[in-house]
Order: C-alpha cells, then structure tokens, then sequence
C-alpha cells in the first residue's frame, strides 16, 4: 500500500540519511539550516504551536504535512516572522536560522525576509507588469540599473520555469497570466531576491493537475540552490518531491524523518493513519 | 381567505405612497433647477463672469468671488489631500487595533458630523484671532481643510482597507518596510478611490458659505485677491448677499451665480465619477 | 563594504521611524481639532459667561442682546431651530423611508439606477441653493395657501430642508434594506406573505439600526444648518410654535453677527461663541444617542 505512494521518489543518493537511533522526531544537528527549539506560538490564547523541535537541512526539500489545523502554515509563516503581521501573535523558545535565533530583539525582519523567499497558497502577484513583479524585490533592496535589472528578472524567471512563455510580454499585467503561470511569476519573484530559503505554502492547491505537476518538477530543480520548506495537504506531492517529511498534528510535531521512512514505516501510530487516509 | 383583498389593497398604497415619494424628489429637484435657471439665464454673461459686484445690477458681475474660490479651494486641496492620505494610512497600515486607535476613529466620525458653522467659528477663534493669520484667504483654506479633513480621511481609509491583504503579504515576504508597503503597494492601488472621494469633498466645500461667512470673509469685495493674505469672498457668500439685497433684479443676479456655483459643481463631479468609473473597471481578476 | 551597509540600514531605520511619526502626527490631528473647537469655544465663552449667567443664558426666554435691554436666554434660538427640525424632519423621513422600501424592495434594477443618481444630486446641491428656492419659490406658493403669513417664516425653511435631508435618509436606509439577506425575505414568502407585508414586518425591522441611524444623521444636520434657515427663516428670536412666523435659529443667529462684524471681544462677539457652542453640545449630544441607539439594535447576520 505504501509503495504506490512512492512510485516517483527522487534518487537516493541526494539525501543525507538519519541515524535510525534517534528517537527524538527533530533531531536538532549542527549543520542544519533552520533549527526550532521548544518553539510555542499563540494566537491571542489559542496555541497553535506546542513545544516543536525540529531540525531543517540546507538544500533538501523538506514537507510539512498533517490535517487542517495541525499548525503547518504557523510553523512555516514563524520561519519569515511574517506571523508578526497577525495582532496578538506570541512566540516562546527559538527558531535559529545558521545558528542565530530570528526572534531576538536585535534582529531586523526585513533583512531576514531579504533572505527568505515565500510563495503562498493563491498566487498573489502585485497589479503590475510581468517585469515589474519580479523586479520589485531587488528595487526595494537598492538595485536600480536597469541593466542590472534585466538580467536580475531574466535569471528569476528562468529558474522559475516561466521564461520562455513570458520575454516577449514582459510590460503585460501580471493578470493576463494563467493561475499557474502567476504562481510560477510569483515563485520568480521570490527568486529575484536571491534567497537562501525557500518557503512554500500549499502553492498548487489552487491550481490545476498539469500546471501542478510543472510546479512539481520546478521544486525538485530548486532544491538543489535553495532550502526549500514545503507546505501541502496532498500527501502524494509531499511523497513525490521531499525528502524529508515532517507530520504535524494539532500544533505538534509528532514524527520527522526521511520520507521514504516516514511513508514505508511510520513510528507512531498517528502518522500510519494519516498515511492510510483514516483521517483528512 | 377574505382578508386578503384587503391586503392586497395595502399592497397596492404602499406601492403607490412608494412612487410618490420618489416623485416629490424628482420632481423637487426640476423645480429646484428651472427656478434658478429661468431667474438667473437672462443676466448670465461674459460680462457676469468678468465684472465686479455693483450697485447696478446690469453691471454686477461675479470675478472676485470667482477668484476667491479657486484660491481657497485650490489651498485646501493642497493641505487636505496629502494629510487626509497620511492619516487614512497611519490608520490602516501603521497603528495597532486598541483602543485609542478607536478613539481616533470615533473623532473622525463625529468630527465628520459637526455643523460647518462650528468649523467657521474655529477658525475665527483660532486661525483669525488666535493666530493672528486675519480674516484672510490662508484663514479661510486653513479653515476649509479641517472641515473637509475628517470626510477626506474616512473615504480614504474605505479606498485603503479595500486593497487585498494579499498583496501587503507578497510585498512583506520580499522584506519591503512598512513605508515600501504603503507606498509602492498599497497606496497606488488605493488612489482613484482617495482621488474620487477627495474631489468630492471639495466640490462639497466649494459650496459651503457658512465658514466663510463666520470667518468674515468680506461680503462686498471690489478687488480680486492676489495673495493668500488678502481679504476674499467665495461664490456662495456673493449669491447669499445678493439674495438680501432688496430689488428684485439681485435676485435674479444670484440666480445667474447659482447657475455658475451650479456648473462648476457638475464638472467636479464629472471629473469624479470619470475618475472612478476608469479604474473600477480595470480591476483585477 | 559591510559598514556601508549598516549605515545604510541605521540610515532607512531612522527614514522609517520618521515617516511613521509624520503619519501619525496627521492622524493626531483630528484629535487636535476637537480640543481646538472645545478649547476655543470654551475660551471665548468664558468670556461671555463672566458677563452673563449660565441660568439666564439657558432657561431665559428673550434673547436681545443687539438691543436694549439685553436679555440672554437661548431658548427662543433653541425653540427656531427645534421648529425648523422637527419640520424638515417630517418631510424627510417618511418620503426617505417610503424611497427606500420602494427602491430596495419594488425597484427593478434600471429604474434604480435612474433614480439613485437623482438622488445625489439633491445631496449635492449647495444649501444657499437650497436657500434661494425657499425663498423664491416655496415661500410665494405658501403664502398662497396661508395668507396671514409673512415672507420669512419657519415652514418654508423646514419644507426645503426637509427635502435636502431625504437623500441622507433615503440611501442610508437603502443601504440597510439591502444589507439583510434574502434568505430572510425568502422564508416570510414560503408562509404567503405579500410584498409589502415582507417589506414592513420583516424588512425594516431587520434594517431598524441602520434606520435609526440615518435619521439620526438627518437631525443632527438639520439642527446645523446653516444657509436656509439664514435665507428664508428670518432672524427674529422668538419662542412659538406657529411655523408661519419669523423666527431665528442658533446658526441663523451666528451668521447674522459674523456678517455685522461685530468687535473683537465685545459681548457680542462673544455671543456667538456662547450659541455655538450650545449648538456643538446638542450635536455631540445627538450623534452619541444615535451611536448608542444604532449599536442597541443591531443585528448581525
């Protein structure tokens, strides 16, 4: 039954294994990326993340999956502090980005963001041209040339995928584009900035199966540049393009392991039935 | 059933009290709009919009207050616009949802409720008197855009809040500031609509004789104001002198200014609604 | 390199903070207007009210503070005004209701939006406008019907103003017709309930706050207006309740002493501060029983 589900896993040899004598599920290690520790969140007085531990390695893609509600998009939302937007939004514990905790007072959001790109559920371009969409993010950060520019948006909209379909239309409203076409725009825009990390929120569930599958295959190039946090309900994409899964259950995390593992042979009785669809 | 004849008869009152009432304002507003225009036609001129006031009525004409318009409008467009904006985006982008944010929100309101006439009288006591500005066309704009303000920044704010979040959130995920996000995102998105209600609330404000009147803005004035410190008087002051005159033949003059008041107000608004209708209509998907 | 870019971050953090403080001093603003207003007008009262009591000035009933012997009791100026509301208020709200009804529930699209631009402009129409047709044109025809009546009279300003007011009822009560969902009206026609019956017993009273408030609204607009009342209302003060006689309201008084330029700091010149503020009270005083009212029957939905 597991094994249908993992008929188009990627290459073994690309994935940094886990020693299968951990038992703790976030197994915290130096070299990762992205570190949570004892991380908390409330909105207001409702908890919507209970004491997560977990480790995210650098230039792996690595999914976040559970029911509605389990926290996912909290988690992934914490990573950019971009959850500082939400009134009375509070955090406890650390999110360490390369070893340096995000949340301390010292540390500017906005050059964090600068280092973290985000491509969120329903494709969100700006109301302006193709061009101008993915050249904001430089702009605002100091490039102006225009030379400097064109190749900034050239090199974004290829690692996007979207090139081809859109250099002779660059000055068109970003709303003339397909919705897949938008959120690969908007996956250049995130790009354009050139970030380490790459946050992506349940990016297909507004989208089509073939305009899903083309976004599919541009996450599995990604990873190879870019740190790539994935969000996603659909537990084949999950099963497709990670390699490791992260399965989160009312604001906890319950298990974290490579995803061949996490799918062939889940540790906790909770993560075998969400595999085996007993609950949504 | 036997009541329900006579239901159906309320029925058929309502519906019929229902197209009256519409009828007395249609028919209100032709009324309204003949009577000026059959007074006021005959004396509308050349002449009219390029003399002085006079103690002849053949030779009366409306330029100074004319010109005492534009120069306060024009003023009170300068300082109302950009205020109105940074207030309406202080409100939606920058201030936190307590309670004095409430506060301010409940002023704005009730302010935006308050007789012009109290506004005339502030700006007498506070801008004539107070300091010391004089019963002058800066008074009367300093005047104008306090009054205006509050209507200026609740239609702002509306044009503001109706910008999609989503949007704010792409720009923030790029590590724009706070400003880039007002700025670049929020604030061109939201500009026809602050443009549309802006010009509106000035058209509102090039009617309004009541501040001007208590601020003494000066009734007979022979002289077309060249600074912002000089003494002025506005459209509606002149007709609404005009109308106290006793001969029959100011009267008519006032009407010819109505209609002058009149057709300056249409092309505001047109210019309004023009404004709205073109950017409703290039929305996005 | 890496101190040019922490100057140019200290740099953008100080722009930001700067820019934040700049929009929020505009916002203050508004708060800083309505101390102004109090503060002013309690200041130039102050003046007046070491001259005159406060007893006299608000159960007194001459109001002659041009002539001698001066009196200063506000009730003839309050009584003008209450006149020419309550006038202007009988107009409006039945017809601004009953446009209403017929616009949310009997209208079909097209006539609504013949009759909706109608609408606004009459809202549009500057009150001197307003004013001139009172005199010229109402007042004529009254004196037609009530021949013992003289040229400057409360029913004339009331009627006119009556019909400046309806837009200001008629859209906000629109507004709140619409807003009730139709699966309300829908469930009243199941059970064979007529138009009008849906209209009246289910519609307006879901509707009552937005209601309440616009009429509120209207009061409160009536009672500071200024341009008709000037015009066609007349300017002696006096308590009666005949609307076929001249009469002066509180803004009807206030314009007549800014126009004689009376002086700085005489009693006079106080005075209208003394009304104007009386008159800033009674707004307040409606808008925050219209608040208040409006938030007691709200429904959501």
């Amino acid at each position: 039954m597991h094994e249908n589900i993992l008929r188009n896993q990627p290459a073994e040899q690309d994935v940094e294994l886990m020693s299968s004598e951990d038992q703790e599920p976030g197994l915290l290690k130096r070299n990762d990326k992205i570190c949570f520790r004892n991380f908390n969140l409330w909105y207001g007085e409702k908890q919507a993340l209970k004491n997560i531990n977990l480790g995210i390695k650098t230039n792996i893609l690595t999914a976040i999956m559970g029911p509605s509600g389990c926290g996912k998009s909290s988690l992934l939302r914490s990573i950019n502090r971009i959850n500082d937007l939400i009134q009375n939004c509070r955090v406890s514990g650390e999110l360490l980005i390369d070893e340096e905790n995000i949340y301390e007072g010292k540390v500017d959001v906005y050059d964090l963001r600068r280092r973290i790109g985000m491509v969120f559920q329903k494709p969100n371009p700006f109301p302006k041209s193709i061009y101008e969409n993915v050249a904001y993010g430089p702009r605002i950060h100091g490039t102006t040339e225009k030379t400097e520019l064109d190749t900034i948006v050239e090199k974004s909209l290829r690692g996007a995928a979207l090139w081809d379909e859109v250099k002779d239309r660059l000055n068109d409203n970003a709303y003339s584009l397909s919705g897949g076409q938008q959120q690969r725009l908007c996956i250049a825009r995130a790009l354009s900035i050139e970030p380490e990390i790459l946050l992506m929120d349940e990016p297909c569930s507004a989208l089509d199966p073939i305009a899903t599958s083309k976004i599919e295959v541009l996450m599995r190039q990604l990873k190879e540049s870019y740190t790539v946090v994935l969000v996603t309900h659909n537990l084949q994409q999950a099963a497709r393009v990670s390699d490791m899964t992260a399965f989160m259950y009312v604001g906890e995390l319950i298990e974290f392991g490579n995803t061949m593992d996490i799918f062939n042979d889940p540790q906790k009785e909770l993560t075998e039935k969400y595999i085996t669809g007993k609950f949504g | 059933m036997n009541n329900l004849s006579s239901r159906h008869l309320k029925g058929r009152l309502l519906l019929a009290a229902g197209v009256i009432a519409v009828s007395i304002s249609l028919l209100s507003l032709v009324a309204l709009l003949l009577d000026s225009l059959l007074d006021g036609l005959p004396y509308l001129n050349w002449g009219f919009l390029t003399s002085y006031p006079s103690r002849f009525p053949d030779q009366a004409g409306i330029l100074p207050a004319l010109f005492g318009t534009i120069w306060v409008v024009g003023l009170t467009a300068l300082f109302s616009f950009p205020l109105g904006i940074f207030a309406a985006l202080y409100l939606e982008e920058y201030a936190p949802k307590n309670w004095l944010t409430d506060l301010i929100h409940l002023n704005i309101a009730n302010l935006a409720g308050v007789p012009s006439i109290v506004y005339g009288l502030l700006g007498l006591g506070l801008f004539v008197e107070a300091l010391a500005i004089g019963r002058v066309i800066l008074a009367g704009a300093l005047t104008m855009t306090l009054l205006i303000l509050p209507v200026i920044i609740i239609t702002a704010r509306e044009s503001i809040r109706s910008v999609p979040k989503e949007y704010r959130e792409g720009a923030f995920a790029l590590g724009a500031t706070r400003w880039q996000v007002a700025s670049q995102i929020v604030l061109p998105e939201a500009f026809p609509g602050i443009l549309t209600g802006t010009i509106l609330a000035l058209s509102r404000a090039i009617g309004e004789a009541a501040p001007m009147i208590a601020i003494a803005a000066l009734a007979y004035v022979r002289f077309t104001p060249t600074s912002p410190f000089d003494r002025f008087t506005v459209i509606p002051i002149q007709i609404y002198n005009w109308i106290n005159m006793p001969r029959v033949e100011f009267r008519e003059l006032a009407a010819a200014g109505i209609i002058v008041l009149l057709v300056v107000l249409l092309v505001m608004n047109s210019v309004a609604i023009f404004i709205r209708n073109k950017y409703q209509k290039r929305g996005v998907s | 390199m890496k101190n040019r870019a922490g100057e140019k971050k200290r740099a953008q953090k100080i722009r930001e903070s700067l820019i934040e403080k700049a929009l929020f001093a505009s916002a203050a603003l508004s708060v800083l207007t309505t101390l102004g207003i109090l503060g002013i007008f309690l200041f130039e009262a102050f003046g007046f009210f070491k001259e005159v009591s406060i007893i006299e000035f608000l159960t007194g009933t001459l109001w002659t503070p041009l002539f001698e012997p001066k009196h200063f009791g506000i009730l003839p100026l309050v009584a003008g005004t209450l006149m020419v509301t309550i006038i202007s208020i009988a107009v409006a709200v039945p017809i601004g209701l009953l446009t209403a009804i017929f616009l949310s529930e009997y209208a079909s699209d097209r006539l609504r939006r013949l009759v909706k631009p109608v609408l606004e402009v009459l809202a549009g129409i500057p009150t001197v406008v307003y004013g001139y047709f009172a005199l010229t044109y109402v007042t004529p025809i009254l004196q037609q019907m009530f021949p013992q009546m003289i040229v400057f009279n409360a029913l004339s300003a009331g009627l006119v103003m009556g019909i400046m007011i309806i837009p200001m009822v008629s859209s906000l009560s629109e507004d709140a017709m619409v807003a009730v969902p139709n699966s309300l009206r829908e469930g009243a026609y199941a059970l064979g309930s007529q138009k009008h019956e849906v209209a009246l017993k289910i519609v307006l009273p879901s509707a009552l706050s937005g209601i309440i408030a616009s009429i509120i609204l209207a009061i409160s607009r009536a009672v500071g207006e200024t341009m008709i009342v000037s015009i066609a209302a007349g300017s002696t003060p006096k308590l009666t309740l005949n609307p076929l006689e001249s009469i002066q309201t509180m803004t009807g008084y206030i314009t007549q002493i800014s126009l004689g330029e009376a002086p700085f700091g005489s009693i006079e010149y106080n005075t209208i501060f003394a009304v104007g503020l009386t008159l800033f009270v009674m707004v307040v005083i409606i808008n925050t029983l219209g608040n208040w009212l409006t938030k007691k029957y709200w429904r959501s939905y």
